[in-house]
């Protein structure tokens, strides 16, 4: 992903296969509206921090993974991945200068967007919501968001991935 | 293609992301089209999903961890009275299967009086739940037996309380079933007491099946056991599949609604039976006399 620039790449990877696993951890049936969209928001704050090593390659990459580990037709996940990665790159400027709450606002829209597209997808293999509780992960994550966002900060500043 | 750009200045870059989008979803779009009419994606699908399978495992593994920790910190009490309860189930179980093996034999006799056709054995192969689909929509799980271990799509899968579903699709070492209560699975039953037939439908609550076109007059309770009635050839015959939760009879509606509770612990068993119907055998608990004697009279059956 990186010929001229310094590493860091396996940090970036193994957030990403964290956020793979951490989204694929059985949960009780009462709460799995309530699992945050894991992979969405560490790709946010990538595609914010690095735009230029972080981008539509790495949400194709990641959506692939998404749609074998939920066992959806190809491509349906890289089409909602692809749609957020690119509003963030549109973003990203913005983003950066937004206090923490004002970014989990943002957040939140985007994997409401996610959410949105994910949800008329399933309408098309026949599984659709008929309430508004696929919209639930959007708040969680968002609530969610200012912790990544400080621990990813971390572990960027840590490592020095740039 | 994606990463190549990586170099491109920056004064580009915008220019070039549009484009670069606009091509990406473009291509995305063609992938769910291909993958959705083109069987051959099948193969594909297997080997990306090879690649995801080792991240499966690793999520598994606190959970076995945990599994082998408690057997390991047990203590000898615990055991000598694990091993009593043992004991006395297996004798329970032996009682029965002694009448079983009588009551097969008797069975067999009369089916031959009524010329009707044997009952098959199957044989059954253990393995273990490793995942769960994340998606709510989707009552998925994921076992860690594979197209390497001779698994098709199409097996049963069962638990010790009754059918749970099965394989939809299959990877190397891992396959995917599809449980009974997914909103788009559906699997013809018999209630056990009368022989009534129907299709239970999953209805995408983890703990509901629904009956489908149940008549008004149908002959059906709460309480009632369903089976899997073998038709359609894709489930055994005669594994316990719900009971009668709740039967409404509205004289309104053309037909009653019916609901069902699954027997088997959908989302909680982790040791997993899948059921092979492709070698079946005639059923092998019988005495030697009945099955030398039924392979005798199996090509003159007008005679006996």
């Amino acid at each position: 992903m990186s010929q001229n620039e310094p590493g860091g790449g396996a940090i970036i990877f193994g957030t990403f296969l964290l956020g793979l696993m951490l989204s694929q951890v059985p949960l009780p049936t009462s709460v799995e509206w309530l699992r945050p969209e894991w992979v969405v928001i560490i790709l946010i704050y990538w595609v914010m921090a690095l735009p230029e090593r972080v981008g539509l390659g790495s949400a194709v990459l990641l959506g692939l993974a998404l749609d074998i580990i939920k066992g959806i037709p190809l491509g349906l996940n890289v089409i909602a991945l692809l749609v957020v990665a690119y509003l963030t790159l549109m973003l990203h400027r913005r983003l950066r200068m937004f206090p923490l709450w004002q970014q989990a606002f943002v957040v939140m829209i985007l994997v409401g967007i996610n959410q949105l597209l994910f949800n008329w997808f399933h309408g098309l293999i026949g599984t659709r919501s008929d309430s508004l509780i696929f919209l639930l992960p959007a708040l969680v994550s968002a609530i969610l968001w200012p912790w990544m966002f400080v621990i990813l900060r971390g572990l960027r500043r840590t490592f020095r991935v740039s | 293609m994606v990463f190549r750009r990586c170099g491109i200045s920056s004064i580009f870059r915008s220019g070039s992301l549009k484009a670069r989008f606009v091509i990406l979803l473009v291509l995305a779009i063609a992938l769910v089209v291909l993958d959705l009419k083109w069987a051959k994606m099948n193969q594909t699908r297997a080997y990306l999903s090879l690649a995801i399978t080792p991240l499966q495992w690793l999520v598994d593994t606190p959970a076995q961890v945990a599994d082998e920790l408690s057997d390991v910190l047990i203590t000898r009490t615990q055991l000598i009275e694990e091993n009593r309860q043992l004991r006395q189930e297996a004798l329970l179980l032996k009682r029965k299967v002694l009448q079983v093996s009588a009551l097969t034999a008797e069975n067999v006799r009369l089916r031959e009086l009524l010329n009707g056709s044997q009952r098959l054995a199957n044989d059954v192969a253990l393995t273990e739940l490793i995942g769960i689909n994340p998606d709510p929509f989707q009552h998925q799980v994921v076992l860690n037996k594979g197209s390497e271990d001779e698994v098709y799509v199409g097996q049963a899968v069962l638990d010790a309380g009754g059918i749970m579903g099965q394989i939809i699709e299959l990877s190397h070492y891992t396959s995917r079933a599809m449980l009974i209560t997914d909103s788009r699975h559906a699997i013809p039953v018999e209630v056990n007491r009368n022989g009534f037939r129907s299709i239970a439908l999953g209805n995408g609550s983890v703990d509901e099946l629904e009956l489908g076109h149940v008549p008004d007059t149908a002959d059906i309770r709460e309480g009632d056991l369903l089976v899997s009635s073998g038709l359609g050839g894709r489930f055994p015959r005669g594994y316990p599949v719900a009971r009668i939760t709740s039967v409404q009879r509205d004289p309104g509606q053309t037909f009653a609604t019916v609901k069902a509770k699954p027997t088997a612990r959908l989302n909680k068993s982790r040791h997993i039976l899948l059921v092979d119907l492709s070698g079946q055998q005639p059923e092998s608990l019988l005495p030697e006399d009945v099955v030398s004697d039924e392979a005798g009279t199996d090509a003159a059956q007008p005679e006996s």
